[in-house]
């Protein structure tokens, strides 16, 4: 397999050092036509995103006084305090806070992620099988992404109560929505059913386009079922995975309803940032909130670099992919027979 | 691979039918048959794993309030009480649903024509700062989602959008687009650039290149990205709380959030749960026609 | 080439002038200084015309009926009701969202009676006119919860007090003769009852103890019950004494002794209702609410005639009710306050309030109320809720309620769950009080 396919696609600053590589030459035209196309898209996300971020960065640098006067009124103004809403987040008792929720996202993150993705990929293989009734198979599968978070969390919530379903099916009399470990397993169970299917329907989408004839090819080379899908699925939807699994980490990081349904605010067993940034909200303190939003996001994007630069969900690599992969196809093609 | 399998599934079969009437197997088939065997056990598996919660769901509509709490598998007294007071006129339901259709597949159609566009550019063209642009379009979907309510009620109530239908699908769209233009590119990368090529060759436009070669082949991706941008939409709560207090114009999620119980310590269980079924089932229903029509209609198309 | 670099220059221009409008946007966002007004100055309320009421739904139907009648009358003040969710977190968002951007949507606001005092302090309801409202007609108690600093900001709407719900049958087939006063009195009688062989398998007593508000008032209201209390006077916290310390143990002790069912941990009010409503335990500390569900005799309640009501025990004698309710205040960022105010005057009169008993199970605030017999023939707890609201507290009424509920909840959900002992929980707790309080 040292094709092109599976070695990371080439990352994007060499794009920049090089931007001719690939058969076919930039041509004047294409830039121009490049921020046509573009510029509505960053349009409307500057629209919806800039400010809010902004306001969030400006928020987070100032404190609101939060003293009564004399007669017992809240006095107005903030105070410019610079990065100290940043400093007191790793400090004494928020700081305590603030690191267990960062694991609580973390761990949650990990888990409900590589669950998903295992998961993602066994409905999808089951999706793209041909069998009577795979329609409905097809439809059953979307049914728990379709379900309202709010309400796939209040549903959760009665199976996991103390006299609920899952503990009379169990035969047990654990209490999930106490403080524990039990209390993160329902929600790495619920966030798991919620969210495969997002998933499984892309990398199905990504098995969809590979060419029948490939597998074919391969059928006659003798290639059994696992040989295929480790020699050409895998490899084929990896593009398609990655960018699913990419935006299951950034929504998983930022998880919120479904642990506040679930198991409720402000229990530590399950308390994720976003969490943290909605109770400082709640409480008024709108420095620290935008400073947990913000660290939030600065913790995302480092995740996302990390992961689009070691793991090769590069979606900008050369246009001739295509082509190459054909190639690429034909080897593995070579290589199964032999 | 649908072939391939099928014709795996009839050997499977027929090794089977063979067994059965030779009492003593050879072991190597003996493999095999275990196999098609737990995939079927896993099929089932995920049959239950996927629809168990749903049916449950089911299940405790079509119960009394008195009994919501009841682990009995089939409701009994069997009710349809919660599905008359989701319907009653003074939710004003049907038209929430109307909505969610209208803010669901207006963010839809919006994302993937920008989504197609931007994906186009990034995987045909050649220009500077390609993967910045991407940066920062997917950096859009890193921010907390509650902390950006209070800053948009705010700009969007000195745009005077409150009660606007855009006001709810413009901060859609900033999480659509960035699974569009993503999971766009990467299909459009995926697909090979001979094709529209020799399209170009016999003497398409480029244009027609993309329409006629590039989107039927990228369509299952399509569809998909339609898919799950139109559910997120459709299952968005916090800003449509926020920027909407007019009931005409609220969507079924908001909706559900102001049914009461008889008081306020009674949760309206019942209630919700039959709204989430309604909600659900349409949904799903949708997409069986669509995934038949346009995938299939789109691929077959390609291939001639 | 230059073409294309004036294409990029276009887009980078576009970028950069949305980013500098949102820049500009924040800074007035941000600062917007007012002038103050002066303080207890009893606000002009002026403006008449539609305003809007702004409510979660009630099911009865009995405030829309109060609303209907208004507008019949008053063609061109019309009031208009906005729903807010059911959740009471969610309530309290909108409102405050709202409050932040000076919005003149809301123009009459539903509070809960722990969110008065945030509210007043903010300056995001306004001081009313002492004479507009009938206080003098109402209990007392509840007309203290609407207060902040002795300015009256709301008008009671509707009320709630602690009930304690005990199996009549149950008493008697253990010789128990009357319902028990103290918490002593319950656990002897609870030794007796659970003796019998009928109440096998049930445990003594269940209150609300998930983290949530519930635990709040059922930490209220033991700490009170043993005469001790959360804030004094000027409003100091007082958490770290004898009588706190007992009222906590008798919860923490009723986990470790068996007394409550293991799994009360995770009883909000309706899981309460559900243990008592299936004979799982003998007594129950909950609202009135659940009177008449467990008085329903269409086969859904077992205890259905076995049951009966009166004031939660004490340490010596009848324990001390928290106070639950809801007032209705009005925006000063509502341009109709003229209106607005008229409109609460009507619709907390004791005639509406009257009114709507025909619909509604809430608690009225005007206490002649519970005396009518032709109400109480519908409601047979309203005497002993009555007694229960005479002696009401209000929670803690500070101004940074939200934080102080919270750091409540913390300590005593610890408490109970063993995570720390009595003591050291009642001392963190202390100390996270004074640190909210000193800000």
């Amino acid at each position: 397999m040292t094709t092109t396919v599976t070695s990371p696609a080439p990352s994007a600053p060499q794009d920049l050092k090089n931007p001719n590589r690939g058969l076919k030459t930039r041509t004047p035209g294409e830039g121009r036509m490049a921020a046509m196309l573009l510029s509505p898209t960053l349009l409307v996300l500057a629209l919806v995103i800039v400010y809010p971020l902004i306001s969030a960065i400006h928020q987070s640098l100032f404190s609101a006084e939060s003293g009564l006067d004399a007669d017992g009124f809240v006095t107005e103004g903030e105070a410019f305090v610079g990065l100290a809403n940043y400093a007191d987040l790793f400090v004494g008792e928020s700081g305590r806070r603030f690191l267990n929720a960062f694991g609580n996202t973390t761990f949650f993150t990990v888990t409900t992620v590589l669950l998903e993705t295992v998961l993602g990929l066994c409905l999808a293989l089951a999706m793209n099988r041909a069998f009577r009734g795979r329609a409905f198979l097809r439809a059953s599968i979307l049914v728990p992404w379709a379900v309202p978070t709010a309400v796939s969390g209040l549903l959760w919530r009665w199976i996991f109560q103390s006299d609920g379903i899952a503990n009379s099916l169990l035969g047990s009399e654990i209490l999930w929505t106490a403080e524990g470990t039990a209390s993160k397993l329902a929600v790495i169970i619920a966030e798991v059913w919620k969210t495969a299917p997002f998933i499984g329907l892309l990398v199905l989408a990504g098995m969809q386009i590979i060419p029948e004839e490939v597998y074919e090819a391969a059928k006659i080379d003798g290639a059994g079922w696992w040989r295929q899908l480790g020699s050409i699925t895998l490899p084929l939807v990896k593009p398609t995975l990655l960018v699913a699994v990419l935006f299951r980490m950034l929504d998983a990081l930022r998880m919120f309803d479904l642990p506040f349904v679930l198991i409720g605010p402000g229990k530590e067993s399950v308390e994720t940032l976003s969490m943290l940034a909605w109770d400082e909200s709640n409480q008024l303190r709108y420095g620290s909130a935008s400073a947990f939003a913000v660290v939030l996001f600065l913790y995302v994007a480092v995740v996302a670099v990390v992961f689009v630069k070691v793991l090769g969900a590069d979606v900008t690599g050369a246009k001739k992919l295509g082509s190459k992969k054909r190639k690429a196809t034909r080897s593995q093609k070579a290589e199964a027979t032999r | 691979m649908t072939i391939t399998e099928l014709r795996s599934l009839a050997t499977d079969g027929k090794r089977r039918a063979r067994q059965q009437n030779a009492d003593a197997p050879v072991p190597a088939k003996k493999k095999r048959t275990w196999r098609s065997y737990s995939v079927y056990a896993g099929l089932v598996l995920i049959f239950a794993y996927c629809l168990a919660p749903f049916y449950w769901m089911i299940v405790s509509s079509l119960r009394r309030t008195a009994d919501i709490f009841d682990n009995t598998f089939l409701p009994a007294p069997f009710s349809l009480e919660n599905y008359v007071k989701v319907f009653d006129g003074s939710t004003m339901f049907g038209q929430a649903l109307l909505n969610s259709l209208i803010v669901a597949g207006t963010t839809t159609v919006f994302a993937l024509v920008l989504g197609v566009f931007a994906a186009y550019a990034i995987s045909r063209l050649e220009f500077r700062f390609k993967s910045v642009i991407l940066g920062v379009i997917i950096a859009t979907s890193m921010f907390p989602g509650i902390s950006v309510v209070v800053p948009l009620l705010r700009f969007f109530t000195d745009l005077g959008w409150i009660n606007t239908y855009q006001a709810m699908i413009i901060p859609n769209l900033s999480f659509a687009i960035p699974l569009a233009v993503w999971n766009l590119t990467t299909f459009m990368k995926q697909l090979p650039f001979d094709l529209e090529e020799a399209a170009m060759i016999d003497g398409c436009t480029k244009w027609q290149a993309f329409r006629k070669v590039l989107l039927p082949l990228a369509a299952p991706g399509v569809f998909t990205t339609a898919i799950l941008t139109f559910i997120h939409s459709w299952n968005e709560f916090i800003i449509a709380l926020s920027m909407i207090n007019d009931p005409k114009i609220q969507t079924a999620t908001v909706a559900i959030s102001k049914f009461t119980g008889a008081t306020e310590f009674q949760a309206p269980f019942g209630e919700q749960m039959a709204a989430g079924v309604i909600v659900t089932v349409p949904l799903v229903i949708m997409v069986l026609i669509f995934q038949r029509r346009i995938v299939e209609g789109l691929t077959a198309g390609a291939g001639k | 080439m230059r073409q294309r670099r004036r294409t990029w220059q276009t887009l980078l221009t576009t970028t950069a002038f949305v980013t500098a409008a949102a820049v500009s946007l924040t800074a007035c966002g941000g600062s917007a200084q007012e002038p103050k007004a002066a303080a207890n100055a009893a606000a002009a309320f002026e403006g008449k015309g539609p305003i809007n009421y702004v409510s979660s739904r009630d099911a009865s139907g009995a405030a829309q009926k109060s609303i209907d009648e208004w507008n019949a009358a008053h063609p061109d003040q019309k009031v208009t009701f906005i729903e807010l969710p059911d959740s009471a977190d969610q309530q309290r968002q909108q409102l405050i969202q709202n409050a932040q951007i000076k919005s003149d949507t809301f123009s009459v606001l539903n509070l809960d009676v722990v969110w008065n005092s945030e509210f007043a302090a903010n300056k995001w309801v306004l001081p009313l006119p002492e004479d507009a409202i009938p206080t003098a007609d109402m209990i007392p108690a509840t007309v203290n919860a609407a207060k902040y600093r002795d300015t009256l900001y709301g008008a009671p709407y509707y009320t709630d007090g602690a009930l304690f719900y005990y199996r009549t049958d149950l008493l008697r087939a253990a010789g128990v003769a009357a319902p028990p006063k103290t918490w002593d009195e319950m656990k002897a009688a609870c030794e007796k009852v659970l003796a019998l062989p009928e109440a096998k398998g049930m445990s003594c007593y269940a209150g609300q103890f998930d983290k949530n508000e519930g635990l709040t008032v059922n930490f209220s209201e033991a700490v009170a019950s043993a005469g001790g209390s959360i804030v004094d006077a000027e409003g100091k916290p007082t958490v770290n004494t004898a009588e706190a310390r007992q009222g906590l143990s008798q919860l923490v002790d009723g986990f470790k002794d068996g007394l409550f069912p293991s799994d009360a941990i995770t009883y909000l009010e309706e899981q309460g209702r559900r243990a008592f409503q299936d004979g799982k335990v003998v007594f129950l500390r909950n609202w009135p609410f659940l009177y008449s569900s467990l008085s329903a005799t269409d086969g859904s309640s077992s205890v259905a005639g076995k049951f009966n009501i009166t004031s939660i025990p004490g340490t010596k004698g009848p324990g001390v009710s928290t106070l639950g309710g809801r007032n209705l205040a009005v925006s000063p960022f509502t341009q109709n306050k003229a209106t607005a105010l008229e409109f609460i005057r009507f619709f907390t009169s004791q005639e509406q309030a009257q009114k709507r008993l025909a619909l509604s199970s809430r608690a009225p605030a005007y206490a002649a109320l519970y005396e009518d017999p032709a109400v109480v023939a519908k409601r047979p707890f309203f005497p002993t809720l009555l007694e229960s609201l005479t002696n009401a507290q209000p929670r803690p009424k500070v101004v940074q309620y939200g934080a102080t509920t919270k750091a409540i909840q913390e300590e005593a959900y610890a408490a109970l769950t063993g995570a720390k002992d009595t003591d050291t929980a009642l001392k963190d707790m202390q100390a996270k009080l004074e640190e909210i309080t000193a800000k």
